[in-house]
């Protein structure tokens, strides 16, 4: 790290969800921040996700790894910002309620075992339930379930209010936010090291940049001269009309007959939110009546009991997502001084505590708390392996 | 494209009625589609709703006579989207009473597409506002001429508008005593320019205004202006209003409020609110909260023309033209067979209704002292309960500085109504916070979603666009 006589250590660009972890996480290390947003404030994919704080959808490995730390690490956070903000400015609706995994048809329900005994190795706490447990920890389940896997850990929170909270907390350390702030490229020194972004009002200096753009990353990296495979993707929601407490009480995730994996479960007031998975994208994109039909049908097959509810409202989004399915954290080899915390595949807000407690850590030399290796700009997946898309 | 071509006419009060009949006229087949059971808007109410009659109002019986017309009633848009060829739309609607499920689901190729949506009564909140008896004006016009039922028995009407005047005349004839009209604003000015809005608004408009300011005069009803409601009273139910003098930028004159008790019933209207959703889901280019359209109505997005009052309020003679422009430009584009001269004649009484819906605005604008009245705990979205406090903490302590991240911060405009009610006002309540409109003003108009459907019917959809278009 290098700290110049005038600007700030760091500027992070995006406003998002992850610019806001990565920020506090300087800010929390004593590191001078100025945090820069093109838009609104958590106003693009943080404002377009469900919240959801999920390990039952990651197959083992170090995405599995990420998340868990990440579940384990957004309670501590969220405690420590209630000590300093207060709990009316640090509330988030952080709610632990436990995810269920369930499959209806039996070659799925094999495959969801084998995946929850595979995660269960890699220490997540996923319990298999028989469908009669199931119904009884879900009671309008559907009756045809095969196999459920309970997830404790699994929990839930509203991101533009914890984005707000991260940001409240930067503010409250001297650290600076400014919308309204396109950075168009990074400024590098006579030695190659980062000494500033531009912006059309002027260069803005500093000592690093950390690339918290959302699907927008690889626009910056591009334009700093290093490329990073990071690609647009969307997802849709589904919210309906407030229902009993109770109706829907775990986040659930399941396939039904053929169709697209589905997400659905309540937030505080009683709406039940159904979410996709992401799928490619083009540059502009709108909603699509099939995808909505679509998701309308799986929901309806698994809680017959919503077919009667009205949705009253849709929003999809763009979600970042790279070739190898996890995100890019850590410094550029290419160019030093540019950092990354990106390519999240639309599980941004489940991994933001994680992401920005490492960058933290590895920006200031602490001990990581996960092996940085898989998520290093230099490995091999990016670019290379196999496309997943296992993020709902 | 083997089949002929087809219009899909939104809405069948005087704008679309008028616009399906100029396209079917000119050889096209049109569908027209709306939410009520019968032709005419909430305009044509009146006649339309005589008790046990089946009458059919001319405007209707056109309609039906009219075979190249295919008129969907009871059927509410619920999505658009882009269409097979440039220019058309997918239409995904369903029809059926709202009230059950099992609603028929159906998608149309549009080949152009004529939004005439209409506009809703905008309500200004103050304290007490979300105490039962306080209602739209429109809704209380609707209920006294639709259903011969009175919002009340005691009743003040406040809030800036022509269209106190009819509601109030309507409260009189469903038998209500009606306790006061206060304008808030100050309409002489636009008489002073009697011989415009002669020209514009038509001879029959301003008799029409007189046959009410009439009935008003006869029933001993004061109507002042420069005066609003400013607070509602009751327990449970309002029972009381404070009526107040407003200065030029309608803020409260010190020491002039009055109670007026006892009141049962409060209709408030502060002008309309254009239906903007699905203008905004086909991309059209919406300016000042109204849909933009060239001299032929067409909007910014190819394939798609507006008409009536989501491209400004001037009633429904200029609603009407416009539609009949709207409709007649459409058939055109399609067909190639212009009808310049009734083109000509149409765009002329638009242009007079464009200059009438000019004045009405200069005449009766909303002024920011209304931000004023609101105290911290005075309700800005009532579905979601968010107070006008919640909302200042979602700027001024969460540093949310955009609607979609202030609706998602303290929940205004998330509840039934979709921010239907609250949107506008939460819109002008944060640019004054900020001291500048929020980046993204139209995003609680912005309903992608433009109608609430049952999971269960959405679920028995057909997917793809029909096989037959």
């Amino acid at each position: 790290m290098r700290v110049l006589g005038e600007g700030v250590d760091v500027v992070v660009v995006g406003g998002g969800i992850v610019g806001a972890a990565c920020a506090e996480a300087l800010t929390r290390r004593g590191v001078r921040v100025l945090l820069a947003e093109r838009g609104p404030l958590a106003g693009q994919t943080t404002a377009r996700g469900d919240g959801r704080l999920l390990i039952s959808d990651k197959p083992p490995g170090p995405g599995l790894t990420l998340a868990m730390a990440s579940l384990r690490r957004w309670p501590l956070l969220l405690a420590a910002l209630r000590e300093e903000l207060g709990p009316a400015r640090a509330a988030c609706e952080y709610e632990r309620k436990g995810g269920l995994a369930v499959a209806v048809r039996a070659e799925e329900a094999a495959a969801l075992r084998e995946l929850a005994a595979a995660q269960r190795s890699a220490g997540a706490d996923a319990r298999e339930l028989t469908p009669d447990e199931a119904i009884g920890r879900e009671p309008h389940l559907t009756p045809a379930v095969r196999a459920a896997v309970h997830y404790p850990e699994d929990a839930r929170l509203q991101p533009v209010l914890a984005a707000t909270a991260l940001l409240a907390a930067v503010r409250a350390r001297g650290g600076e936010i400014r919308t309204g702030v396109h950075v168009l490229s990074v400024l590098t020194g006579a030695d190659g090291w980062v000494v500033g972004v531009q912006t059309p009002d002027g260069p803005l200096p500093c000592g690093a940049v950390v690339n918290a753009g959302g699907p927008r990353a690889g626009t910056l990296a591009e334009a700093a001269g290093a490329s990073l495979p990071v690609l647009p993707r969307y997802g849709t929601v589904l919210v309906t009309a407030p229902l009993p407490p109770g109706t829907v009480r775990h986040t659930v995730h399941g396939t039904v007959a053929g169709g697209p994996p589905v997400v659905v479960g309540a937030a505080p007031g009683g709406q039940v939110l159904i979410s996709s998975g992401r799928r490619r994208a083009g540059a502009d994109e709108a909603l699509r009546a099939d995808d909505l039909r679509a998701l309308a049908r799986c929901t309806a097959a698994l809680f017959p009991v919503l077919a009667g509810v009205p949705v009253l409202r849709a929003y999809g989004g763009f979600h970042p997502g790279t070739p190898d399915g996890l995100p890019v954290i850590g410094e550029d080899p290419r160019h030093p001084g540019l950092w990354h915390a990106a390519g999240h595949a639309g599980a941004g807000v489940a991994l933001a505590a994680a992401t920005g407690e490492l960058l933290g850590q590895l920006f200031t030399g602490e001990p990581p708390l996960v092996d940085p290796e898989p998520f290093r700009v230099a490995r091999p997946g990016l670019g290379l392996a196999e496309e997943e898309n296992r993020c709902p | 494209m083997t089949a002929p071509p087809r219009v899909v006419v939104v809405g069948a009060g005087p704008a679309g009625a008028r616009a399906a009949l100029a396209a079917a006229r000119g050889g096209i087949r049109v569908v027209l589609v709306d939410g009520e059971p019968r032709v005419g808007g909430q305009y044509h109410r009146h006649p339309l709703a005589e008790p046990g009659s089946r009458r059919l109002h001319p405007l209707e019986r056109s309609v039906v006579a009219q075979p190249r017309i295919e008129h969907l009633s009871r059927a509410t848009v619920w999505a658009l989207e882009a269409g097979p060829r440039p220019g058309s739309h997918l239409v995904h609607l369903q029809q059926g009473s709202a009230d059950a499920a099992g609603r028929t689901q159906r998608t149309l190729v549009a080949d152009a597409l004529v939004l005439c949506t209409g506009a809703y009564d905008r309500v200004l909140p103050f304290p007490g506002w979300e105490l039962p008896g306080v209602v739209t004006a429109g809704a209380a016009r609707a209920l006294a001429v639709g259903q011969r039922t009175a919002v009340g028995r005691r009743v003040v009407v406040s809030g800036t508008g022509p269209f106190l005047l009819p509601a109030a005349v309507s409260l009189l004839t469903a038998g209500s005593r009606v306790a006061g009209v206060y304008e808030a604003g100050k309409p002489s000015r636009w008489l002073r320019n009697l011989p415009a809005a002669l020209r514009d608004g038509g001879p029959a408009l301003l008799a029409e205004l007189a046959s009410y300011a009439g009935a008003l005069a006869r029933h001993r009803v004061p109507c002042r202006s420069r005066r609003a409601v400013v607070a509602a009273h009751g327990d449970g139910r309002v029972e009381a209003v404070t009526v107040a003098r407003l200065d030029a930028r309608w803020g409260v004159v010190p020491g002039s409020e009055r109670v007026i008790a006892p009141v049962d019933a409060l209709c408030v209207g502060y002008g309309f609110l254009p239906q903007l959703e699905l203008p905004l889901a086909a991309g059209c280019l919406v300016r000042d909260g109204r849909v933009v359209v060239d001299a032929r109505q067409a909007t910014s997005a190819p394939g798609v023309y507006a008409a009536g009052e989501v491209t400004g309020v001037a009633g429904p003679v200029a609603a009407a033209a416009e539609g009949e422009l709207a409709g007649l430009a459409a058939a055109a584009d399609l067909s190639r067979a212009c009808v310049p001269a009734r083109e000509a004649a149409a765009a002329a009484r638009v242009r007079a209704g464009r200059r009438f819906a000019a004045a009405l605005e200069e005449t009766y604008p909303i002024r920011e002292g209304w931000r004023s009245r609101l105290t911290e705990d005075t309700l800005v979205c009532r579905c979601e309960e968010v107070t006008y406090g919640q909302l200042r903490d979602a700027v001024t302590d969460r540093g949310a500085d955009a609607m979609r991240t202030i609706k998602l911060t303290c929940r205004v405009g998330l509840g039934a109504c979709q921010g239907r009610i609250c949107g506008r006002n939460a819109a002008d309540l944060v640019a004054g916070l900020l001291g500048r409109p929020p980046a993204d003003t139209l995003a609680t108009d912005r309903r992608p979603l433009a109608h609430p459907v049952r999971l269960g019917d959405l679920a028995s959809g057909p997917d793809g666009p029909p096989a037959t278009c």
